[in-house]
């Protein structure tokens, strides 16, 4: 009865939230049905068939490809807005309704918690790196964090096997679904979190030798301790070329509306966790296909006879990637140093911006003047403008990428009507 | 294992836009710049300061070398410049041990070596630091010993430099736990009038050509006269050509007027 009311409180509050325009009203709404209910998540879980998607880059993405897979089973609930701690869980359970299966974006700080209240049977780790250093915990904390949250559950773990603190975190779990997902960076590994030696990787210019200039190497390389076990493990998920191979060696060709490897490798995740449902890639691809746009992120807008296209950078790990995503064409990076995005710029110069020579790029965003200094010591011209509307006017009709941290994101974001 | 400055010399994508820059071995009088330990004291950004002090080299036309001195290597002797970055407090205290253990740091000092260090690694520099509620032995390079404040500092930091040094205002990021009180050998880097720095009124030291400060992160890059003061340090220049500094400028005047200071 408590829980059927706590449920109704959690829709209305939200529905009202988003009616009164404070935002898509999934955290209030449920934070007030957890006032009347504290084992709301856990009663809103149960009966529900659930996984996880954790790590510090792709969760959204990965939960919403993952959704679509578990979609040939039956309806699923999830956070599709990305709300990731435990009020907004129970906003989208309460929203869903009865649905056979659930998939949920967990922040990493939140995934022993989330895994007690929900008795999700699948958790799949993505990646950790550094994000926001002067509010989250050490990189390496986190991974123990994990570790610890993992140990004795009867789950399945889908796991990055090319990460060596997920590797770390998960290794040694009875029950362990390796996925060659890719790392580009390299910068939070070099030394083995399980004892302090240093971590070799077999294409860093032949010695295992970090780079000065920062930046990350092939996604997939072999990497190992040289100070004790811990190694990569030898993934039954892999990416080849525009293909992911399965467990029993099949090979799906991926085609994704979706841009770059990154996403062929939160495929392949979302692929090994619907899998464990026993769902078959064969099944799953089409609908992996269909995801066209996630929160905004990836979808052509039409403005002024350029396709603009938003891609999230929150991170140095994520920035790589977004390098790897974009097309070649004049691309609008655009940095905002507020709240959520941690007051520190710092994290400008551990990212390596030479993959954007050669195409124009537009700079803005209140942090603009920090990033105009990076480009001038990494050798990228630039030009500055005020804004998205002045980006547009500048380029040529055609495309146009954007590359933009949160909240310059949903700025820029809000600034193109809301896409979706 | 002494590292090979020939091999571990290599080119980078950030290099090699930089033409002036040598990927190869270059002349005897190339400056060489090695950055401390960056497995361990590397957290945010702190390879910055590597790239604008060679940047800003090479738009002077001087050649430079690079070397990344891991915690497994020894650290060379031959080096014009030494960086040291921020670090956690596990790291920070290996760091320090295996520093002095390594010696290498502290006889490039003697023969006046340029050092440069932020943060966790200002703090090493010292006497005495703490570390996970430890007090642990610093290098004593610096006259200066730290201990820990009633709140951490975070957020920007500001003041007017040190007369003696003859340089614009400073400006950085602050984030740090410690609180630090200099001796009478070394000098502060500057007078705080945004932010904590040391103690809340004074930031950072210097003693010789070793310079450490708060500002962390790639602190060279909002205070580009300050790149230039060591690479007039190392290279034993009175000074360098001017370059083009519009968008630095650009950069400190914004960060200054948010602290609500003005920049000159």
């Amino acid at each position: 009865m408590r829980t059927t009311l706590a449920a109704a409180v959690t829709r209305g509050v939200a529905a009202l939230s988003r009616i009164a325009g404070r935002g898509d009203g999934s955290v209030i709404g449920g934070r007030v049905g957890m006032m009347i209910d504290p084992a709301l998540l856990t009663h809103l879980a149960g009966g529900r068939r659930m996984a996880l998607v954790s790590g510090t880059n792709g969760k959204t993405t990965t939960t919403r490809l993952t959704a679509a897979a578990l979609g040939v089973l039956g309806p699923v609930a999830t956070n599709s807005y990305g709300a990731n701690m435990p009020a907004g869980h129970t906003t989208a359970l309460a929203r869903a309704g009865d649905t056979p299966y659930g998939v949920l974006e967990v922040d990493e700080h939140y995934l022993g918690r989330v895994l007690d209240e929900t008795g999700a049977e699948v958790v799949a780790l993505l990646n950790l790196s550094r994000d926001q250093l002067d509010r989250a915990k050490e990189v390496a904390m986190m991974a123990q964090l994990w570790r610890d949250a993992l140990q004795g559950r009867a789950i399945t773990i889908v796991a990055n096997a090319d990460d060596p603190l997920v590797t770390f975190a998960a290794a040694g779990h009875p029950r362990v679904t390796w996925v060659g997902a890719g790392q580009r960076w390299y910068d939070d590994s070099w030394v083995c979190p399980e004892c302090g030696g240093a971590i070799k990787r077999a294409d860093a210019d032949g010695a295992g030798e970090p780079q000065i200039a920062g930046g990350g190497g092939a996604p997939d390389a072999d990497w190992r301790c040289t100070g004790c076990d811990l190694c990569r493990p030898s993934p039954q998920w892999t990416i080849t070329g525009d293909s992911v191979v399965d467990p029993t060696g099949g090979r799906h060709q991926v085609l994704l509306e979706l841009p770059g490897r990154v996403n062929r490798a939160n495929a392949a995740t979302a692929l090994a966790v619907a899998a464990h449902f026993g769902v078959s890639p064969a099944d799953a691809l089409p609908r992996l296909a269909e995801v066209a746009s996630v929160a905004g992120r990836y979808a052509r807008v039409q403005r002024d006879g350029r396709a603009v296209r938003l891609l999230l950078a929150k991170n140095p790990a994520g920035w790589l990637e977004a390098f790897d995503m974009a097309d070649d064409a004049p691309t609008l990076l655009a940095v905002n140093a507020r709240g959520p995005d941690g007051l520190d710029t710092s994290w400008l110069f551990d990212v390596d911006f030479s993959p954007l020579r050669g195409r124009r790029v537009l700079i803005t965003g209140d942090r603009a003047h920090d990033l105009a200094v990076r480009l001038s010591v990494n050798g990228v011209p630039f030009e500055h403008v005020p804004g998205l509307r002045a980006a547009v006017a500048t380029v040529p009709p055609g495309q146009l990428e954007i590359i933009a941290n949160y909240t310059a994101f949903q700025d820029i974001r809000t600034e193109l009507n809301r896409v979706t | 294992m002494s590292p090979d400055w020939t091999s571990l010399n290599r080119a980078t994508p950030d290099w090699t836009s930089l033409d002036r820059v040598p990927r190869r071995p270059s002349p005897d009088s190339a400056l060489r710049i090695a950055w401390v330990y960056p497995d361990l004291l590397s957290t945010y950004g702190d390879r910055g300061n590597l790239l604008v002090l060679a940047y800003r080299a090479a738009l002077r036309g001087l050649a430079v070398e690079a070397v990344e001195v891991r915690s497994d290597h020894a650290v060379p002797i031959d080096a014009d410049i030494y960086l040291l970055g921020g670090g956690e407090d596990g790291p920070q205290a290996l760091a320090a041990r295996r520093l002095a253990a390594d010696g290498g740091l502290a006889s490039a000092v003697n023969r006046g070596a340029t050092v440069f260090a932020v943060c966790a690694g200002y703090q090493l520099l010292g006497r005495s630091f703490f570390a996970k509620g430890q007090k642990c032995g610093g290098l004593g390079l610096l006259d200066l010993e730290s201990d820990r404040g009633p709140s951490r500092a975070v957020g920007e930091l500001a003041g007017e430099v040190h007369a003696a040094l003859g340089l614009p205002t400073l400006t950085g990021f602050e984030n740090h736990g410690g609180r630090t009180h200099l001796g009478p050998d070394v000098r502060p880097l500057a007078t705080v009038s945004a932010g904590v720095g040391n103690d809340g009124l004074c930031e950072g030291a210097w003693q010789g050509s070793v310079l450490g400060t708060y500002s962390h992160g790639p602190a060279l890059s909002r205070n580009p006269a300050l790149a230039d003061l060591l690479l007039c340090w190392a290279t034993g220049r009175p000074a360098l050509d001017p370059v083009d500094d519009t968008w630095p400028e650009q950069l400190r005047a914004e960060r200054l007027a948010a602290v609500h200071l003005a920049a000159h």
